[in-house]
């Protein structure tokens, strides 16, 4: 069982993403481990899945390299076991819904609770579709994470609002995963705070200490994956990525602590 | 009149089958998108715009031909509806046609669109220089070799092609990366969305924009034959030709007969017969059949016709056949090929590879299907030549 009971909405946090099986199945480990260290106060572990349309280039070759690994459903469980016993930081399964569906949702609900795992973003489950999972979500105790986006209409937002539990997930910008050299997302947290009292993380396009701080002045949380997965992937081993990725943690973790215009 | 929208209830739910399964960045457009065809299916401006493409543009209506010769083979009068006789040589204009000219009123000046053989991509080319609409096209990099002429095409129209060199370089990694480009400019540009598949209201737009065929075809068989046929015969991608062909005989008590590709054939693996080893999941915004392992990952899938070459089915066969009112058979490529070449030497008319999948169904069916078959000739075979000249060897001394 998880102990996960919330996030607080007076501390920032920094989640950092990775997809399990890369760039092994223990090298996942390893690194999200050593993300937790470096000040990631929570984790997401991607599901590798072979059609990933909300995912841009350096995700998309990770989850490849995941695969084709041969990394299965039963062992993004297991990672999620394992990295919630080393680091003891709330863990969300970041996944595509059809690997879900086909292992059984009710199952995976409870594998996922049994290993100790928060709850599950879920980005391309609409929340009109969403009913299933809340139902065995519930059972298990387990949060559900639906994204807005900034093309959801003030009546969705306070539809993904409420069907959403932990937090809610902003998209900054219109597109797929991957560095940008600017994010936004000041109007969405916006609106999606005048329908909730959950925190508000936003994800997209954050890769640098600076971009967290401007997030985290209006967020409560900094989601950071691309340019994470970005740092392994130009690593010449897995011991360099991991090296790389502590510092960038780091730096991410400062940032979105800082607070942009106090003195 | 070419413009047959069926009556619907408008929910995009066939059955337990279809939805909305997409990124919440999306959910927007395809809301839009159904309520801008909700209007133009009911607007007369709509129905006249696009009746006088069909007609004097693209060629509407299409003829049947029936062939004595190839129907020997068959052991039944065989008609075939010629869509490879519609402009750009195949049943992927009606479709395109439509949907650009939906663009035009969504106030949308810039159009994407996925394709495996290139017949989409061509078709939306066409319409978008017709229309004046910009014209991006993502194709599998395994399509854009087998497919090359087709590229050419698109590119000679004015239209960007995009080799997606990602997965397995077919159709649903150039499905994956339209949807990528769609999330990121979804105010300016409309997906034009190729088969009777993806989300809600794709599969009731592109199977309404298709109807044209089956109607058309249910009365000109009548008015050749004086009866309805016992079989009508397409071949199945993502479903558009076949659900075009096969809707308006619904309530007539006539099989219909998907063919879908069996490549080497199922029991290889190396097949993309979604109804023959598919479970149901999710995958591009729908509820259906797919092939995919046992964790929901999507199987790599083969055909010799790119256009075929797909691990899904739109929802509304996945739902024809689970009620039982459609049937689907594998046909294999030694098949397709075979019929293909019979269809050639027998008729003068070279058919698409994906149609020679339909023809191939019949030959294998034979006397069982009755005394008039009715077979969708989806689209013809130029751009083919390529792959049966290696196939057949007739190039060289
Ligand atoms: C001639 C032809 N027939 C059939 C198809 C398959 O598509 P659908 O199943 O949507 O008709 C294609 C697709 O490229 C095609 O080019």
């Amino acid at each position: 069982m998880s102990s996960f009971s919330g996030f607080s909405r007076t501390e920032k946090t920094l989640v950092g993403y990775l997809p399990a099986g890369f760039p092994t199945v223990d090298g996942a480990v390893r690194t999200l481990t050593a993300m937790a260290e470096s000040g990631c106060g929570a984790l997401e572990i991607g599901l590798p899945y072979t059609d990933p349309v909300m995912d841009g280039p350096a995700i998309q070759t990770a989850a490849t390299k995941a695969l084709e690994n041969g990394t299965r459903t039963e062992d993004v469980l297991r990672t999620v076991e394992r990295v919630a016993a080393a680091t003891g930081v709330p863990i969300f399964v970041m996944t595509y819904w059809n690997p879900i569906e086909q292992y059984g949702i009710d199952r995976f609900a409870q594998r996922l609770s049994d290993a100790g795992g928060a709850g599950c973003v879920l980005p391309d489950l609409p929340v009109q579709h969403s009913l299933p999972w809340r139902e065995v979500a519930d059972k298990h105790d387990l949060a559900g994470v639906f994204v807005a986006a900034p093309s959801s209409t003030d009546k969705r937002v306070a539809e993904i609002a409420r069907a959403s539990t932990g937090f809610v997930y902003a998209a900054s910008t219109m597109g797929v995963t991957g560095m940008r050299s600017e994010v936004s997302g000041q109007d969405l947290v916006a609106r999606i705070r005048a329908a909730t009292e959950l925190p508000v993380f936003v994800g997209l396009g954050v890769s640098n200490g600076r971009q967290a701080a401007e997030v985290a002045s209006f967020a409560d949380g900094v989601i950071v994956g691309s340019a994470i997965v970005r740092r392994m992937l130009d690593a010449p081993d897995v011991d360099t990525g991991i090296a790389e990725i502590r510092t960038l943690c780091a730096e991410l973790a400062d940032g979105t602590r800082r607070l942009v215009g106090s003195p | 009149m070419f413009f047959h929208p069926a009556v619907g209830d408008g929910t995009g739910a066939f059955g337990r089958f279809g939805g909305q399964y997409v990124p919440e960045a999306l959910v927007a457009a395809i809301d839009e998108l159904a309520v801008a065809y909700d209007k133009a299916r009911g607007d007369e401006d709509f129905a006249t715009e696009l009746n006088t493409l069909l007609a004097d543009y693209a060629g509407r209506p299409t003829p049947l031909t029936e062939v004595p010769r190839f129907a020997e083979s068959v052991g039944a009068r065989v008609f075939l509806k010629r869509e490879d006789l519609n402009h750009t040589g195949s049943h992927k204009l009606n479709n395109a046609l439509g949907q650009a000219l939906l663009a035009k009123r969504m106030g949308k000046p810039r159009v994407i669109a996925e394709t495996g053989a290139g017949q989409h991509g061509v078709a939306t080319a066409t319409a978008c220089a017709l229309l004046g609409i910009d014209c991006t096209v993502y194709m599998g990099k395994l399509d854009t070799e087998r497919q090359a002429l087709n590229v050419a095409r698109m590119r000679i129209l004015g239209a960007e092609v995009v080799s997606v060199p990602t997965g397995s370089g077919t159709l649903k990694d150039a499905i994956n990366e339209a949807f990528r480009d769609w999330v990121a400019n979804v105010d300016s540009t409309h997906y034009l969305f190729g088969t009777a598949a993806g989300p809600h209201p794709f599969p009731t737009i592109v199977r309404d924009l298709q109807r044209v065929i089956g109607v058309e075809a249910r009365e000109q068989i009548q008015r050749r034959t004086g009866q309805l046929p016992d079989a009508v015969l397409a071949c199945v991608g993502g479903g558009s030709n076949a659900i075009g062909a096969f809707h308006p005989f619904l309530d007539d008590d006539t099989r219909l007969i998907g063919c879908e590709a069996a490549g080497d054939g199922v029991e290889t693996g190396r097949h993309a017969a979604t109804f023959a080893e598919g479970r149901v999941g999710v995958l591009h915004g729908s509820r259906s059949y797919f092939l995919q392992d046992d964790d929901g990952q999507t199987i790599e899938t083969h055909s010799i016709s790119a256009g075929l070459d797909y691990a899904g089915v739109g929802p509304e066969h996945s739902y024809l056949k689970d009620i039982g009112r459609a049937e689907y058979v594998p046909v294999t490529d030694a098949e397709a090929m075979d019929a293909m070449r019979l269809l050639a030497r027998t008729e003068g008319i070279i058919p698409a590879i994906e149609s020679s999948h339909a023809l191939a169904g019949a030959v294998k069916l034979g006397a069982c299907l009755g005394d008039v078959v009715l077979i969708n000739l989806s689209g013809r075979g130029d751009k083919d030549m390529d792959t049966a000249a290696k196939y057949f060897e007739l190039v060289g001394e």
